[in-house]
């Protein structure tokens, strides 16, 4: 019940069609820009040209190094979160037709969401120095 | 089975919303540095046609001329595909925005909108999500120092406002009870914008929008004075352009998707007797017209914040995002659902 999306009218996939014709479009238009810009522009290639930039100094060792695990910490977080957003989409298409019954579960839901978000925050998840 | 005649209109459609979104794309960066030289008391370009009205077009040949360059220790592949992925994504976003009320030509209705699907506000996010794919697949490529921290960052700012823009729509939808954004548009039809029940869902879509499209306050992904260039230092060539026209498509199109949702789109007060007095075929291009002029209006919104505040550090960015607007949206949700309630 609460997953159902109402609406007037239900789309086909013959609907979706014209999305499909947009990204040949599109992907065509990247591609042939791709491949003239390749053509036309000249190629002097030198050896100190091709390596990576580092403000004009002798590049040290390798680009891909550890991060700080906080990066790593936000993106988890965003996957829990995003999930509980997206349980939200159903629930306020129908907001209207499911009336009270559907405001305490939803209310239940979020209550639980909030006490997990002040955790991540009074842990410090979030804190950036 | 599809036939030619069913997808002709789509298609014809399909060619002039590109060629609208990439003349608004070039004009973008025309206006971009003319609204930057407005607000800081300078002339800015005009050496090239009368008032540097051609200064685009000279950039997109250059564009075109200049010398790719690729790293020797970048990873090739990838690196061609980080840059396609961010332009087709953002060209991607503008089939489902209704670009005005049907049209009647030649004794034939036909809608302003490349594809009604009813989900169209999920495709937006889905879509725009991609992107973001683009930006990390070519910093991590590039083999740079400069280009993987603006890549991390970038993802990492995308993805905690995507949140507080999703609790913002989820409030607008409990207004709306759909997700199509015609049936959206429609229920907005004369007066009755959705800015006038939702001004706080407003701000918090504004301020994401924003941090999605990476523009000042929080560009820090491409922060000149800490990380050269950010995602793109190493990018040369049109592959640099795609990256500079996907930023401009995305804040096109943001702008539209703004209107759309809380501008009313198309509508505007007195729109009924205009269109008894001009007829089905003029009609709705008044409505487009409408719709642009607001789009252009956030597009110098956009410009307007960019020249006036400075950008943020980044653990004020993240604070803003986690600890100010995600609460704001549920309290927000909570307002709104309460109000809904109350009033129908």
């Amino acid at each position: 019940m609460l997953l159902e999306i109402k609406t007037s009218a239900t789309s086909t996939a013959v609907d979706y069609f014209p999305i499909v014709i947009q990204f040949v479009f599109a992907a065509g238009f990247v591609a042939t820009t791709m491949f003239v810009t390749h053509i036309l522009g000249p190629h002097l290639k030198t050896k100190k040209k091709l390596k990576a930039f580092e403000s004009g100094i002798k590049s040290v060792g390798n680009a891909r190094q550890p991060f700080a695990i906080k990066y790593f910490l936000t993106a988890i977080l965003f996957v829990l979160f995003d999930v509980e957003v997206i349980f939200l989409y159903p629930w306020a298409v129908n907001f209207l037709d499911l009336g009270m019954g559907g405001i305490i579960t939803m209310g239940l839901f979020m209550v639980l969401l909030l006490i997990g978000f002040f955790y991540i925050i009074k842990s410090g998840a979030l804190d950036w120095e | 089975m599809v036939t030619l005649a069913q997808v002709l209109p789509a298609i014809i459609l399909i060619v002039v919303i590109f060629a609208l979104t990439m003349l608004v794309a070039l004009y973008s960066t025309f206006a971009e540095r003319k609204v930057a030289a407005f607000i800081q008391d300078r002339v800015g370009p005009n050496r090239a046609g009368p008032g540097g009205i051609f200064q685009p077009l000279a950039d997109g040949v250059k564009f075109f001329m200049k010398e790719e360059v690729i790293p020797v220790l970048s990873n090739k592949f990838l690196f061609i595909l980080g840059p396609s992925i961010a332009i087709t994504a953002s060209l991607m976003t503008g089939v489902v925005v209704p670009w005005g009320p049907d049209i009647t030509l030649f004794g034939k209705t036909y809608p302003l909108q490349i594809v009604d699907i009813e989900i169209g506000i999920l495709y937006v996010f889905a879509v725009v999500s991609v992107g973001i794919y683009g930006i990390m697949i070519g910093g991590w490529a590039s083999n740079n120092k400069f280009s993987l921290m603006g890549a991390i960052r970038a993802s990492s700012q995308v993805i905690s406002y995507e949140l507080s823009m999703g609790l913002a729509i989820i409030a607008l939808i409990m207004v709306t009870g759909t997700l199509s954004l015609r049936e959206i548009v429609e229920q907005q039809h004369g007066w009755h914008w959705n800015i006038l029940y939702q001004p706080v869902g407003f701000i918090l879509f504004l301020v994401c929008a924003f941090a999605e499209a990476n523009r000042t306050p929080f560009d820090l992904p491409e922060c000149e004075t800490e990380l050269v260039g950010g995602y793109h230092t190493e990018y040369s060539s049109m592959k640099l352009g795609f990256y500079l026209f996907a930023e401009y498509i995305n804040m096109f199109i943001s702008s539209a998707i703004m209107s759309t949702l809380y501008f009313g789109g198309y509508n505007y007060p007195g729109m009924d007797a205009v269109n008894e007095f001009v007829g089905p075929v003029i009609g709705p291009l008044i409505g487009f017209a409408v719709l642009f002029a607001k789009t252009c209006f956030f597009i110098f919104f956009f410009m307007w914040v960019r020249w006036t505040i400075p950008r943020f550090r980044y653990d004020q960015l993240m604070n803003l995002g986690w600890k100010g607007l995600i609460p704001l949206g549920i309290l927000n949700l909570i307002a709104t659902g309460a109000a809904v309630l109350y009033f129908k």
